[in-house]
């Protein structure tokens, strides 16, 4: 009898050790499915902010691609997939899903494009437009951020990203020009190298805001000619004054 | 008391007060102001807690007085440094509130740990008036004096101090109260222990270990200061500490800071290196090397600020908050004859002009640059000078940042304001103000409409002829001219604008089609609220505004609050989408500062009463004294506030108006306390009627009102009339002028406790506890009044609450002749 016991004791821990991943496998994508479906509904809502009154099924079916909870610090693990900003260190935040979304949806990436991306961060952002494009670079200025973001991509199998810690001021100019070009750091100013790396026809997605702010979103074409035009979208649809005879 | 005892109490009272300054100089370092403002206001509420404490254990305390007193002062300096040091190291993040309810826990925990030291030292207090109620006159005389001077010695220590040094210093004050309250007895064990204090008070701040009140390493790292120090290579060079704020400067040779607000996206260049200057941590302005080559400059004529120069030739330019100088070089580059800089911080512009003068090319010491330490508005009082360009760059946070600035009391952006700068102009000349963009916007209608009526009030009848405002995708930038811009000037505008993709919002005679092409908003709000409040349905349009931009004025000088309570409930419902950065926080913390402290005043005052039922004796009504105590709490500190804002125009900087006006009110406020009794004999010996049980409380409410209304209707020609003069003749005049109405202010308190103390003296305390929560709620009901009715209503307010006290204490007094007996006597326990 004690013979048998050993295999036993084993197969039934692997059985549950399986079952657990299982489990948890099926929470994590009962998490993402409620991700996708906030996602869903506040496009729904932000009104002209979002073309098409609704976010690309495409962008959708990226994001479901990325294990988001891998991009956060442990200790925010547990709400990788509630629709808020959560903190990734060095004054940092990986902004909330629904910004992402719609960010990637205004770059309106074809798979045959090259995208650059400023301010990698927690790599999150470059991670969803990976399946999108053919090709992503993404520069990140803060060390430790980007060796962080540059491993959790090559250990979930983003290959066609690119990374480099520098200044992302002059952009990637060896990898230029770009399709589009998302620029997640603070900015004060739009460097000019970035404007020059865009192509006509290209579009640059801008955040606007503090840490902890749902951001507004800066939307910038190149034209043909290559003038640029700026759009500023706010993700949400408020209107500042009633029309008379409402209150 | 002794004379040693009573100086123990103004000590202690410095020290309290002194810490109070402190906690909100080094939590606006540490986290942002509006947070520190929310945190130290509930700490603030240790004082009624004390109270409270003090009426439940009185007795027991009462028999051992001195040991009980300098024990709440040595605790109070203890804690003082020791609660801050854990507190600042609380993983408190105030930016996230909004997404992570277990914020609050941290807050919670701030709040714990920073009401022990008010405790300890409201409760020293608390005691000593509880132990000669007779002597309240006095005992609260030096309370406030010591206030006064504590607060007066404060600011003059950081001026010469960092805040985290400053911190010992206090902790060595309550010390040395604790010491003094125990060296008139002559026990040994007593004498020894005044003697170990006396020595920690001077050894406490060399022993303390120089890591425990650092600053830096506990700073929000999403504050400017530590999102720079995160660059490779970016190091502090220096840090010059202030009761400004603390200035902060920092080279990042690796990735230069290229501050360069709202730069053209035409503009292909770079910016020259620069360092950047940090005022608490946030708020970056730049120095930019400058070699004397004015073509290194010219990236500065692509933001929206270089619109006027293009306007004007070899201007005679006033540039109002200089900064780190960017907008003197802007000045230069466009060949203006003479520029008058004008800076408050002192620091800030001793970096320009001495510490990095040779990276800043001399920039201050150049023949056609004067620098001015002065105030803006105090300075275009002041001058006799004429400009053809005043530039205002720009001001506010940028958007997205939670609108902070929304409490700072900003008297440049009021109509009174822009007409005075607009007085100061040459008939031609233009005055410029700069802001970041916002969506939705609400500080560009409200500069439209602060401009518009300052125009009006100057007799321009079409105020649409006479302005234009511009825009990039970051800054927009209004001119405003007091003469009409001619068709020439509109051409150079549309010119100016064209060249640099930068969209004209409001011109005289611009069509909607034009006003978005290159920038492009949906609906281009911009140009609809400049024709809006350019119309004829002008009021209607504000009111319907979900966001506050009525023009800002002198009596309600906060131009960066835009809130609407009509507009909370469609913005929070939106907060997760991106309406939280609409969202002002500055209004919000400040209410829920009040909700939080009515809250627990209501506690601390009812508990007693609950829980004590039985034992709280004594013949006194005890909704009369709460109701007059309350009202003296609120009475005096709603003046005391209202006050230091209205001399601090004609004082002309923010630092003398709290430093003199506190240090005033206190001190003379302190002067009425110790006249109290002799006051009460003198009324006493001229009537012996019934009525007159409240003695002189009715004449010195009717005094104190009628004071205050006819300071509200006499100090602006005063000021207007005196305002060239010297600032020690000002701030003499301002002392003589505050020092009538805060000697009565210091009356009624005193007088009332005197007339509980005969037969109700469990109620002292109580009535501690009382007027230290309502001198807390009043503070906040203070600036939250204001802000929607300004600061006159505050004062008829404050003075009809000075009327209504004595009728609260008639009851009281009625029920107990002998305390006054007693009280004019000077006779009692």
């Amino acid at each position: 009898m004690g013979l048998m016991r050993t295999p036993t004791l084993l197969i039934s821990a692997l059985c549950l050790a399986a079952a657990s991943l299982v489990l948890h496998a099926q929470e994590r994508k009962d998490e993402m499915d409620g991700m996708i479906a906030a996602i869903a509904a506040h496009a729904q809502d932000a009104g002209p902010a979002v073309p098409g009154g609704g976010i690309d099924p495409a962008v959708l079916q990226a994001m479901r691609t990325v294990p988001r909870q891998e991009f956060v610090p442990d200790d925010v693990r547990a709400q990788a997939y509630e629709d808020q900003p959560l903190p990734i260190g060095f004054g940092q935040t990986i902004s909330q899903p629904f910004i992402v979304a719609l960010m990637t949806d205004l770059l309106d990436v074809a798979p045959d494009e090259k995208v650059l991306e400023i301010g990698t961060g927690s790599g999150y952002q470059a991670a969803v437009l990976s399946p999108l494009a053919k090709e992503v670079y993404s520069v990140e200025i803060i060390p430790e951020l980007g060796e962080r973001a540059t491993n959790v991509l090559k250990r979930f199998g983003f290959a066609n990203v690119r990374t480099k810690v520098a200044d992302g001021y002059y952009g990637w100019p060896e990898a230029a020009p770009f399709d589009g070009i998302v620029v997640t750091a603070a900015a004060s100013q739009i460097p000019p190298p970035l404007v020059e790396q865009l192509k006509p026809g290209g579009r640059m997605v801008i955040p606007v805001g503090g840490a902890y702010f749902a951001q507004q979103l800066m939307l910038i074409e190149k034209g043909a000619d290559g003038k640029v035009t700026t759009r500023q979208l706010l993700p949400v649809q408020f209107v500042p004054f009633t029309r008379a005879g409402t209150k | 008391m002794s004379r040693a005892g009573l100086v123990a109490v103004a000590i202690l009272s410095a020290a309290i007060l002194a810490y109070e300054v402190l906690l909100m100089r080094l939590f606006s370092i540490l986290w942002w102001h509006h947070f520190a403002y929310m945190i130290i206001s509930v700490a603030l509420l240790g004082f009624g807690a004390s109270g409270t404490a003090l009426a439940f254990a009185r007795e027991r305390l009462l028999p051992r007085f001195a040991a009980w007193f300098a024990a709440g002062a040595a605790l109070f300096g203890l804690t003082a440094v020791l609660c801050f040091a854990v507190a600042m190291r609380l993983p408190f993040n105030a930016l996230a509130i909004l997404w992570e309810p277990e914020q609050l826990l941290w807050l919670g925990l701030a709040y714990a740990l920073l009401v022990l030291p008010f405790f300890f030292g409201g409760g020293a207090i608390g005691l000593a008036f509880s132990r000669a109620p007779d002597q309240i006159g006095r005992t609260y005389a030096y309370d406030l004096v010591g206030a006064g001077l504590g607060a007066l010695g404060i600011v003059t220590l950081l001026l010469v101090l960092p805040a985290d040094a400053a911190l010992r210093c206090v902790a060595s004050l309550g010390l040395l109260s604790a010491a003094l309250a125990l060296a008139p007895f002559r026990g040994r064990r007593t004498q020894v222990a005044s003697l170990a204090l006396t020595t920690a008070a001077f050894l406490v701040p060399a022993w303390l270990p120089a890591g425990l009140l650092s600053l830096h390493p506990h700073i929000s790292e999403y504050k400017g200061l530590r999102t720079a120090l995160l660059v490779p290579d970016a190091r502090v060079l220096q840090e010059r500490s202030h009761p400004l704020g603390l200035v902060s400067v920092v080279e990042s040779p690796t990735v230069p800071f290229r501050h360069a607000p709202g730069l053209s996206l035409n503009y292909l260049g770079e910016p020259p290196p620069q360092i950047g200057v940090f005022t608490d941590a946030d708020s970056m302005t730049a120095i930019t090397r400058f070699n004397g080559d004015l073509a290194s400059l010219e990236f500065l004529d692509h933001t929206t600020s270089a619109l006027p120069y293009h306007l004007l030739r070899a201007p005679k330019v006033l540039v109002l908050g200089a900064g780190g100088g960017e907008q003197v070089l802007l000045a230069l580059f466009h060949q203006a004859r003479k520029v008058d800089a004008v800076e408050l911080h002192p620091h800030v512009a001793g970096l320009v002009a001495g510490d990095h003068a040779d990276f800043a090319g001399g920039l201050y010491a150049r023949p056609d640059v004067d620098v001015h330490i002065r105030e803006a508005r105090s300075f275009a009082q002041s001058t006799g000078d004429r400009f053809d360009l005043i530039q205002a760059p720009v001001l506010g946070s940028p958007g997205g940042a939670g609108a902070t600035q929304g409490l700072h009391e900003n008297h440049t952006l009021t109509v009174e304001g822009l007409r005075d700068f607009l007085n100061i102009l040459e008939p031609d000349g233009i005055l410029s103000v700069t802001l970041w963009l916002k969506l939705p916007p609400r500080d560009a209608p409200k500069l439209l409409a602060t401009v518009i009526t300052a125009l009006e009030q100057l007799g321009v009848r079409e105020p649409g002829e006479h302005i234009a405002l511009i825009r990039s995708w970051k800054t927009m930038t209004l001119i405003a001219k007091k003469t009409p811009l001619t068709d020439e000037e509109t051409a150079r505008v549309r010119a100016f604008a064209d060249e640099r993709s930068f969209d004209v919002s409001y011109l005289p005679g611009i069509a909607a089609a034009e006003a978005n092409r290159y920038n492009i908003l949906e609906g281009e709000p911009f140009h609809a609220a400049a024709m809006a409040l350019l119309g004829p349905d002008r009021q209607d349009f504000i009111e319907r505004y979900k966001f506050a931009i009525a023009a800002a004025a002198d009596d309600r000088p906060y131009f960066f609050d835009f809130f609407k309570w009509r507009s909370l409930p469609e913005l929070f419902a939106l907060r997760t989408q991106g309406a939280a950065s609409m969202l002002d926080m500055g209004y919000l913390m400040l209410f829920s500062t009040l909700a939080q402290a009515v809250v627990l005043s209501i506690v601390l005052i009812l508990a007693p009463l609950v829980l004590r039922r039985r034992h709280f004796g004594g013949t006194a009504p005890k909704a009369r004294v709460m109701a007059y105590f309350l009202a003296l709490g609120l009475g005096f500190l709603l003046l005391e506030i209202a006050f230091i804002q209205r001399f601090s125009l004609f004082l002309g900087h923010p630092l003398y108006s709290v430093a003199v006006m506190l240090t005033g009110f206190l001190v003379f406020a302190g002067a009425g306390s110790a006249l109290s009794p002799a006051t009460m004999q003198a009324f006493a010996r001229r009537s012996e009627r019934s009525w007159a049980a409240l003695g002189p409380l009715p004449a010195i409410a009717a005094g104190i009102a009628a004071l205050a209304v006819v300071y509200i209707l006499v100090l602006p020609p005063i000021f207007d009339a005196l305002i060239e003069l010297p600032d020690p003749a000002k701030i003499a005049i301002s002392l003589a002028l505050v020092a009538p109405l805060a000697c009565l202010m210091g009356m009624p308190f005193p007088i009332g406790i005197a007339h509980l103390a005969r037969d109700d003296q469990d109620l002292v305390p109580w009535a501690w506890a009382i007027n230290g929560c309502a001198s807390v709620v009043a503070a906040v009901l203070a600036t939250l009044l204001a802000m929607h009715f300004g600061f006159t209503a505050v004062v008829l307010l404050a003075a009809a609450i000075y009327l209504a006290a004595p009728a609260a204490m008639a009851g009281v007094a009625a029920a107990s002749p002998e305390s006054r007996t007693a009280l004019v006597s000077g006779s009692g326990p």
